[in-house]
């Protein structure tokens, strides 16, 4: 149908974008490492998970060689090896840049996928991931985490996610009576959770003393400190919980009708708002633990995205997603290249909150 | 779920001997069937148990007094609220034992006020209508598109399939949303208000459509509807609800009936039949101003002109002589006025003059209101010169007094010189003369004076309170300046 092809050319052009800026990035840094040896390196990177494949294919070598035009896909494997990447650019692109640009790439998509997510959900415009107190959730945890050591069971990642995790439930806890949730309440109670955590975070911070810096570069969302574990954790939580809502799409479509529009159109209504706001809050959750409270991704890349494929979820969550994921590694990759360093936060909020003022003025989002 | 409600939602219903319905299988008697429903927000009782029941192929409209519980009953039917006790079922199901998809695969509902505050395109929209018969990981099949484009086709929404639901009309749009309601297929359709935000012109195109569909699709309509003429020109029955209950349940000829509709909207209603299409108009009226016992001699459209003006003011209303099948026949019972009418084309019987000379008599005040009154209409004539206090409508000609051989001294001049008044004065004018002593030709001038000096202090001196009493005063300054017009004579 329409609505798919739609949603199929749209996805594979935002996710060459992705690709594209991922390998960009790779390329930028205090070494400038020409694009080619970013692609080699990354293909021979590709090749480190596939090692059990390698094995069969060492075993396999003279059968390659004997039926050489048949099994490709084996021979593709084997390619990387052949590209000659100084062992200096390969460990720069593959161990120090590219666990934190994907680790950018995930926290960017599943951002803005839970963004979208709640601003349908809460057909509200100024809805963002953390509205049910996510993020400051997880800021009480990862500050807990920092300034308190000794007190704190958990490392700070596990803690950030927990608490977030623990916030957004509560949330939802205090918004609920007999069995409904209005989303009008659930705002409300949202932003009264998150002023009361915030006076939290603000009584750590002054008690911070000497890990104040750290603090402060969590609370503005940071990457430098990104590794592969981060990735491996995150990565798979944002991707099913993206999968998993955009399975919902057509749901969320009808629930922008409204909650009584909806029961008639046959959404169970309570039902559905709570798998989304589920799965939005664990896939946010994810996202902020390994790389702290980034503004802005999931408030703007919906609207624009909005604003450019309209307001169809089917096409809207998937695209949201890729460009997030885009936004946030062309972000980090300029915040870690200023002199300064700066935490992403700050980029995206800089280069956000302009671009999203200018759409504001030329187009007209009066609304969804 | 009860024993009952198991029983017959596992199949062991009833046989129905009503025809089936073709597209929908399970036509078991009523569609809709409503038992003992009631419904409360917090202490407030809004349905005390209600019973009703729709057809299939049947339009039903539900009409009643804002506050009446007509939202609250079709959302008890749609499943939207679950009654406190009672229960509903479609086509033998209890509705509150269903999933939400499986009920809306039975129901659709036609909102009132749409949220379509986003820009979905028209046909996304009414795909949506396809929701419920879809799992989630399913592509639309050949049956969904099918289902969309003839819903499309039939609300005649295909033609603007592409634009944006922000870019249609409000006509329209109800349209698309019609349309997204029968891509549903339910054999239930449920309509709250749906000409609510229409002009006259849509709310007609839009109910012929609902009639239509209905009759064709073989649905259940149940539409809230607060114009009342318009649930009585395209409903097949009407469900009058008041306070929580069903105070009337039939055919709109029979419940548009003044007096049951008075006591359901708890206001004055006039209920006339329309020449047009053969329905019937009905008009709530103000607050009674006046109560002044009135008879109108005369006919045609001055009559019924002075008899609706006077009718909505409150004036108690009696009209004759008068041919039967006078236009101001109808405006006559649509106020309940007492009607003396007699065979057109014959000379009036004694009797008929006499009866109305009782009600002439027994009148405060006589309105003569017709086109003409010549020597011709004797009847008139002698009904009005009897009057204690007459007033003539502005625009009455009253003839030459010479060409009636009858006429004494006394009275020759009295049709002559009886105070004329404009339509809109006349409660006014009525209501002051019937609180004064009458209009002999003395009396009359004394009246002028009175106007007179009205006129001159702009209608508040205690002349004018002595004069045209307490009701003609205050909340009506028109009626200072009607008479004023009425004297320039």
């Amino acid at each position: 149908m329409y609505a798919r092809r739609r949603t199929a050319s749209y996805s594979a052009g935002l996710l060459g974008a992705l690709v594209a800026t991922v390998l960009a990035s790779a390329a930028i840094g205090s070494v400038d490492i020409p694009p080619t040896t970013v692609v080699a390196a990354v293909l021979n990177g590709v090749a480190i998970p596939a090692g059990v494949g390698l094995a069969i294919a060492d075993l396999g070598l003279p059968f390659v060689d004997a039926s050489l035009p048949l099994p490709v896909p084996t021979l593709s494997t084997t390619e990387p090896f052949s590209y000659p990447v100084g062992s200096t650019d390969q460990t720069i692109v593959v161990d120090l840049r590219l666990p934190r640009i994907l680790l950018a790439a995930t926290v960017g998509c599943g951002l803005a996928a839970a963004g979208t997510v709640m601003q349908g959900l809460f057909r509200n415009p100024l809805a963002d991931p953390s509205i049910v107190g996510v993020s400051t959730g997880a800021a009480v945890g990862a500050v807990a985490a920092i300034t308190l050591p000794a007190l704190v069971p958990l490392g700070l990642e596990p803690m950030a996610f927990a608490t977030g995790l623990l916030t957004a439930f509560g949330v939802y806890w205090i918004a609920t009576e007999n069995g409904r949730t209005p989303v009008a309440t659930l705002l409300l109670a949202g932003v009264a959770v998150q002023a009361l955590l915030g006076a939290a975070i603000s009584y750590l911070l002054i008690n911070s003393g000497q890990s104040m810096e750290e603090v402060v570069y969590w609370l503005m969302g940071n990457l430098h400190a990104a590794t592969w574990s981060d990735v491996e954790f995150a990565l798979p939580v944002v991707a099913l919980g993206t999968a998993a809502l955009w399975a919902y799409a057509a749901d969320m479509n009808v629930l922008l009708l409204g909650e009584e529009d909806a029961h008639h159109l046959g959404v169970p209504v309570e039902r559905t708002k709570r798998i989304l706001l589920a799965l939005a809050t664990v896939v946010t959750a994810a996202g902020v633990a390994v790389a702290g409270v980034i503004g802005f991704v999931g408030l703007i890349v919906p609207h624009v995205l909005r604003l450019v494929v309209g307001p169809d979820h089917r096409i809207l969550l998937p695209t949201s997603a890729l460009a997030g994921g885009a936004f946030l590694v062309a972000a980090d990759t300029l915040a870690r290249t200023t002199p300064e360093v700066l935490p992403v936060g700050i980029v995206t909020a800089a280069a956000g909150g302009p671009f999203f003022l200018y759409l504001l003025r030329e187009r007209e989002v009066h609304r969804l | 779920m009860t024993d009952e409600h198991r029983a017959e939602s596992t199949g062991d219903r009833p046989r129905s001997t009503t025809e089936r319905t073709p597209g929908h299988p399970t036509g078991v008697s009523p569609a809709i069937e409503v038992t003992e429903v009631a419904v409360s927000y917090g202490e407030e009782s809004v349905l005390q148990g209600i019973s009703a029941s729709v057809d299939a192929g049947e339009l039903v409209g539900l009409v009643g007094p804002n506050g009446a519980g007509k939202t609250t009953l079709l959302r008890a039917i749609s499943g939207a609220l679950d009654p406190d006790r009672g229960t509903v079922r479609v086509q033998g199901q209890a509705v509150s034992a269903l999933s939400s998809a499986a009920a809306s695969r039975r129901i659709a509902v036609v909102p009132q006020e749409p949220k379509l505050g986003f820009s979905f395109t028209v046909a996304d929209l009414v795909e949506m209508g396809r929701h419920p018969h879809r799992s989630r990981f399913q592509a639309p099949t050949q049956s969904d598109r099918e289902h969309v484009r003839r819903a499309m086709e039939r609300t005649r929404t295909a033609q603007f399939a592409d634009r944006t639901i922000d870019d249609v009309s409000g006509g329209e749009r109800q349209r698309v949303l019609l349309a997204r309601a029968l891509a549903q297929d339910a054999p239930v359709l449920l309509l709250d208000e749906p000409t609510a935000s229409l002009d006259l012109n849509h709310a007609v195109e839009t109910m012929g459509l609902v009639r239509d569909l209905v009759a064709e699709e073989g649905v259940a309509g149940l539409a809230a509807i607060h114009d009342l003429e318009l649930a009585a020109r395209f409903c097949d029955r009407l469900l009058v609800l008041s306070d929580g209950e069903i105070v009337t349940d039939g055919p709109p000829s029979t419940v548009l009936a003044a007096d049951r509709l008075a006591d359901a909207f708890d206001a004055r209603i006039a209920v006339e039949s329309a020449p047009i299409d053969g329905g019937r108009t009905v008009r709530a009226l103000d607050e009674p101003a006046i109560d002044t016992r009135v008879h109108v001699v005369g006919g045609g459209e001055a009559a019924a002109g002075a008899i609706g003006r006077l009718g909505e003011a409150g004036a108690d209303l009696s009209l004759g002589p008068v041919p039967e099948g006078d236009r101001a026949v109808s405006t006559a019972e649509a106020f309940d006025a007492a009607v003396v009418a007699v065979p057109r084309f014959c000379a009036v019987d004694a009797g008929a003059i006499e009866r109305a000379r009782t009600l002439a008599d027994e009148a405060e005040v006589v309105v003569l209101a017709a086109e003409r009154v010549g020597p011709d209409a004797p009847a008139w004539r002698e009904s009005a010169r009897a009057a204690q206090r007459l007033v003539v409508l502005d625009g009455t000609d009253v003839g030459r007094e010479a060409e009636d051989p009858e006429d004494d001294a006394t009275s020759a001049d009295r049709l002559a010189t009886a105070p004329r008044v404009g339509r809109e004065a006349l409660p006014d004018v009525v209501a002051a003369l019937a609180s004064g002593p009458g209009t002999t030709p003395e009396e009359t001038a004394r009246a002028d004076r009175r106007r007179e000096a009205t006129l001159a202090d702009g209608g508040e001196g205690a002349e004018d309170h002595r004069g045209m009493g307490s009701d003609a005063d205050g909340g009506h300054p028109s009626g200072a300046d009607a008479i004023g017009e009425a004297g320039d004579d």
